[in-house]
């Protein structure tokens, strides 16, 4: 199987630990992941500023998968949300292909409708599929308790997703880290929203909800937060100590994302996966492995 | 009360009974007028819980009244997280995501755009994304065995020319550029 990866604005340059990470999971699992130099931002921040140029910056990095004739796995949630709303708006909408067809003209590119988005951890769900990761695992991660969050453009709105996972009582992830030999810890606050889009707009209100979920997750007793979203990262991971700081509390609450886990899984080194490289560094956890 | 009164109470010479419609023809505001005000938004609402300068089926009744230099305005529209949740349960389809995305379109149009939107906006027409690739960027992927990324991306500030993006940016209040 061969898709265009699609890395975004924030993995590239501030996460390189889930690039590296996904893309070495991809290549042993038989999953090629195809870089595309001239893809742009996705068009997600832009949505909210001015709707045409969203879809026309979204609807100009599928064309550029479409003329390589292949779909799109993405990495970060944001940037599946606004790729998949145009895919499917410009598959449903012919007076809309049209239109967004016309101005794509205008920088030499065309559409014709075909690609199609998907998250990276999707594809690993519904198209990899459970039993082959299973039958991937070296390492059981028994020793581990991982609790998931699944963040919201990952589901939601659930009918451009086809509804692959229940966006009221979702279970993929979990199911993934199932798969690793982990134990996916079950907690309150389990689809509740990261807060990372009003960071710039009230960064109080945005950094308290994301302390309610670092509270869960600690009362829990998880060893790590399983994630699949850089933005995610940004509030959970980058904000912990700020976060801890302002309400004078402490966490210790490494995060990780899904490839990294299932790497470990795997057998693939921490070093090859970027382990010490994320905004937490996981040293109880590697300490538990070795 | 009487204070009460003066803030929330609506002048009737400011309401523009038109506002609702002019939302409605907005790409994501199609469904505004669904709305029977029965508050699943609000009370499933993440933000609206933490600060109550959020709330969504006031929103929303603010527009279906015409308070549209209110809702315009307010930095309040900027406060919707996009999670979600109120699109999956709201048992109008209203999308009120997208309705909040609709009413920022026509903020922004009237010079009201939030600096930090206007910030993203102007960083991606400059390099094609969030985050500049830069040198060291490209050097740092090197090392760790990825590929380099062109660095910026022109197409986008064309894109920008031909959706007049950035005559918007530069307006102020009022609508004048």
């Amino acid at each position: 199987m061969k898709m265009a990866v699609f890395l975004g604005c924030t993995v590239p340059v501030r996460n390189l630990s889930y690039e590296l990470s996904a893309k070495r999971v991809a290549g042993e699992l038989g999953l090629e992941l195809v870089d595309i130099p001239e893809f742009s931002c996705c068009g997600y921040p832009i949505k909210s500023v001015h709707h045409e140029t969203a879809y026309l910056l979204a609807a100009r990095n599928l064309a550029l998968a479409e003329e390589r004739g292949l779909d799109i796995c993405t990495l970060c949630s944001a940037c599946t949300s606004v790729l998949t709303e145009v895919s499917y708006e410009l598959a449903t909408n012919e007076a809309l292909l049209d239109a967004t067809s016309e101005t794509l003209g205008m920088l030499g590119k065309k559409y014709s409708g075909k690609v199609r988005v998907k998250h990276f951890v999707r594809v690993l769900y519904e198209d990899v599929g459970l039993k082959s990761i299973e039958r991937a695992i070296k390492r059981p991660l028994d020793m581990f308790r991982i609790a998931s969050h699944y963040g919201c453009h990952y589901l939601k709105p659930s009918k451009i997703y086809d509804r692959f996972d229940h966006p009221e009582a979702p279970e993929s992830l979990d199911r993934l880290v199932s798969a690793t030999g982990a134990f996916a810890v079950d907690y309150r606050t389990k689809k509740d929203c990261c807060g990372g889009a009003i960071l710039g707009v009230d960064e109080e209100t945005a950094l308290s909800m994301a302390r309610a979920k670092l509270d869960d997750i600690s009362d829990r007793g998880a060893d790590a937060i399983n994630l699949i979203c850089p933005f995610c990262s940004v509030m959970y991971g980058a904000n912990q100590r700020k976060i801890a700081a302002n309400h004078n509390v402490k966490y210790d609450l490494p995060i990780l994302y899904y490839p990294q886990i299932l790497g470990l899984a795997m057998g693939i080194s921490h070093e090859e996966l970027g382990l010490m490289q994320n905004p937490i560094r996981p040293r109880a956890l590697l300490a538990k492995i070795s | 009360m009487e204070s009460v009164r003066k803030k929330d109470v609506p002048v009737v010479t400011v309401l523009d009974p038109k506002f609702k419609y002019e939302v409605a023809r907005e790409p994501g505001g199609e469904n505004i007028k669904y709305c029977f005000q029965c508050g699943t938004c609000t009370s499933g609402c993440k933000v609206a819980e933490l600060d109550s300068k959020y709330n969504p089926r006031k929103i929303i009744k603010m527009v279906i009244l015409g308070m549209r230099e209110r809702v315009l305005s307010g930095d309040f529209i900027w406060l919707c997280a996009t999670c979600y949740t109120c699109h999956e349960r709201c048992p109008q389809d209203v999308r009120i995501p997208e309705v909040m995305n609709a009413l920022k379109n026509i903020a922004v149009r009237e010079g009201y755009i939030h600096p930090a939107f206007r910030a993203q906006a102007e960083l991606i027409a400059g390099h094609g994304r969030l985050y500049e690739i830069d040198e060291l960027a490209n050097e740092k992927r090197t090392d760790w065995g990825l590929t380099e990324i062109p660095q910026g991306c022109p197409e986008v500030a064309e894109i920008y020319g031909i959706t007049g993006l950035f005559d918007l940016l530069s307006r102020e209040v009022g609508g004048k550029t």
